[in-house]
Order: structure tokens, then C-alpha cells, then sequence
């Protein structure tokens, strides 16, 4: 059976948040009538063409600027990053290169795709979830790393 | 003007939740890929969280042609499930695995300072980069 980290468990914030999220998406589609999907707002920054590119950063800026709010509020939870440099730059590679051609990640599948009950969308979350538990799992237990 | 404003009103909320919801922290997203570890559970409450809210917000969105701010609707038309939807999501979460970082999360570290969210943030665009270079050079032969 699994075993549940209860001191490491945050239901409230963690609904909150998600809350928080989904408002986000939910301004983004009604007002702008577009999918919250960060990677793909932030790939099209690559392949830019004219009167695509101001709200792209717009959204990016917003994204980035979001934590320099919240420390005038509170204080920043902690961020951990236990992957080194190298393990970084290959993971940084495979969710570029990977949700360009699978069309989206956590926020445009997971959370945009989810909610418009897209098949595609459906497909691609369990897709990357399970490889992401796989991954962990061969690296925390299988390999010992 | 309005529709950039906009945009960065969603990204700056979109932020603040994902720091709120614990998902900018890379530990706390492994502790919830981690089934065989201590199994952190909180991750499922933040996509519960916001598909509650989406679901409504597309319910609405779908029957509309013109945003609220008279801007034309675009959600995505594609139905097809191909191999790139599929061999693209497993290499994201090969990924997201190794790291714990989305892109999302990804960017609101990198805005709080954190020197390993820069290099992850800039190996990404430079993998969204090689995606551009290989359909490029795809498209040209």
C-alpha cells in the first residue's frame, strides 16, 4: 500500500492554489479567448509574427513577476531543488522538446485540457504523469541515485 | 493593449497560485511522483482545485464565439491522437520527473531568483528551440 506523507501534506493550500489556477485559466479563455497552456504561449515566442509577440510577454511577465508580488505580502515558501546542473539541463530539454511536439504540459493538457474534456488532452496527462512516476520511481528506488 | 493587459493579469494569477498550491517547489512535486516513497498527495488538490473552476470557465467559453472583451475565441480544434501527442508527453515527463519542474513552476522559480530554475528554464527554451530547428528542416525536405 502507499504510505502518506502526513507532515508533508497541504490539502488547503494546495486547493487554494489550484483555485488560484483555475481562475487564471478562467480569465485567460473568457477574456482573452485563449488556452492557458504555458509552453505553448512561451514557444510561440520563438516563431514570433507580428501582434503575437506583446501578450506573450505580457503572460510571461506576469508569470515571472508573481513571486516579486508575493513577497510584499509574505514570505516565499521554499523552493528545493535536489536535481544537480547536469540532471537539470536534460530535463530542461526533454519538457522543451516534449511538450512542443505533444502540444502542451501541466497547464494547457492537465488543467485546460481537462476542464474542456478533450480526449487529446486526457491521452497526453496520463501520458506524462506515468512516465513522470516511472521516472521518479527508477530514480529514487530502482537505481538508487 | 487590453488583450496584453489582460494576458498579464492571467500570468500573474496563474503565479501566485502555483506558489500558493506548493507547485513552484520541485521537492514537493516529487514527493507526489514518488508512489513507492512517502506519497505526498497535496498535487491532486491543486488540479482538483482548478478543473472545478476550468470546468465551469469552458463550459461558459464553449458556447461563446467572442470573449468577454470582444476578442475572437481559439481552443484548440484538433481531435486527433497522434504519436507526437503521445511520444512528445512521455519525453515531457521523462522530464518533469527528473527535475519536478513543469514549465510553469519553471518560470516562478526562475522569477523568485533561483539559479537552478534559470538553467532548467534555459535548457527548455533551448529544447523548444531544437523543436523549431528539427520541423523547420522537416518541412524544408
Amino acid at each position: 500500500m502507499v504510505d502518506i506523507a502526513w507532515s508533508e501534506f497541504t490539502p488547503w493550500t494546495a486547493l487554494a492554489g489550484g483555485i488560484l489556477i483555475g481562475l487564471a485559466a478562467a480569465s485567460f479563455v473568457l477574456l482573452n479567448g485563449r488556452i492557458a497552456g504555458i509552453s505553448g504561449i512561451l514557444g510561440g515566442l520563438l516563431t514570433p509574427s507580428t501582434g503575437d509577440i506583446g501578450w506573450r510577454v505580457a503572460f510571461m511577465a506576469g508569470l515571472i513577476g508573481a513571486p516579486l508580488l508575493w513577497i510584499l505580502a509574505a514570505d516565499m515558501p521554499p523552493i528545493n531543488v535536489e536535481a544537480g546542473y547536469p540532471a537539470l539541463i536534460v530535463a530542461g530539454l526533454l519538457v522543451g522538446i516534449g511538450t512542443r511536439y505533444g502540444s502542451g504540459c501541466t497547464s494547457g493538457h492537465g488543467v485546460c485540457g481537462l476542464s474542456r474534456l478533450s480526449p487529446r488532452s486526457l491521452v497526453a496527462t496520463l501520458t506524462f504523469m506515468a512516465t513522470g512516476f516511472v521516472t521518479v520511481f527508477l530514480i529514487r528506488h530502482a537505481l538508487g541515485v | 493593449m487590453k488583450f496584453s493587459v489582460a494576458a498579464f493579469l492571467s500570468g500573474l494569477i496563474f503565479g501566485l497560485g502555483l506558489i500558493l498550491s506548493g507547485m513552484a517547489n520541485p521537492e514537493k512535486v516529487l514527493g507526489f511522483l514518488d508512489l513507492a516513497g512517502l506519497w505526498d498527495p497535496s498535487l491532486a488538490f491543486v488540479m482538483g482545485g482548478a478543473i472545478l473552476v476550468g470546468l465551469v470557465a469552458f463550459t461558459v467559453a464553449r458556447k461563446r464565439t467572442l470573449s468577454f472583451l470582444g476578442f475572437n475565441m481559439k481552443l484548440p480544434a484538433s481531435t486527433h491522437i497522434d504519436s507526437r501527442l503521445v511520444v512528445g508527453s512521455l519525453m515531457f515527463g521523462v522530464g518533469w520527473g527528473i527535475a519536478g519542474f513543469c514549465p510553469g513552476p519553471g518560470l516562478v522559480a526562475l522569477g523568485a531568483g533561483e539559479l537552478k530554475a534559470v538553467v532548467f528554464v534555459s535548457s527548455m527554451v533551448a529544447g523548444m528551440g531544437v523543436y523549431e530547428w528539427i520541423e523547420r528542416k522537416r518541412s524544408a525536405a
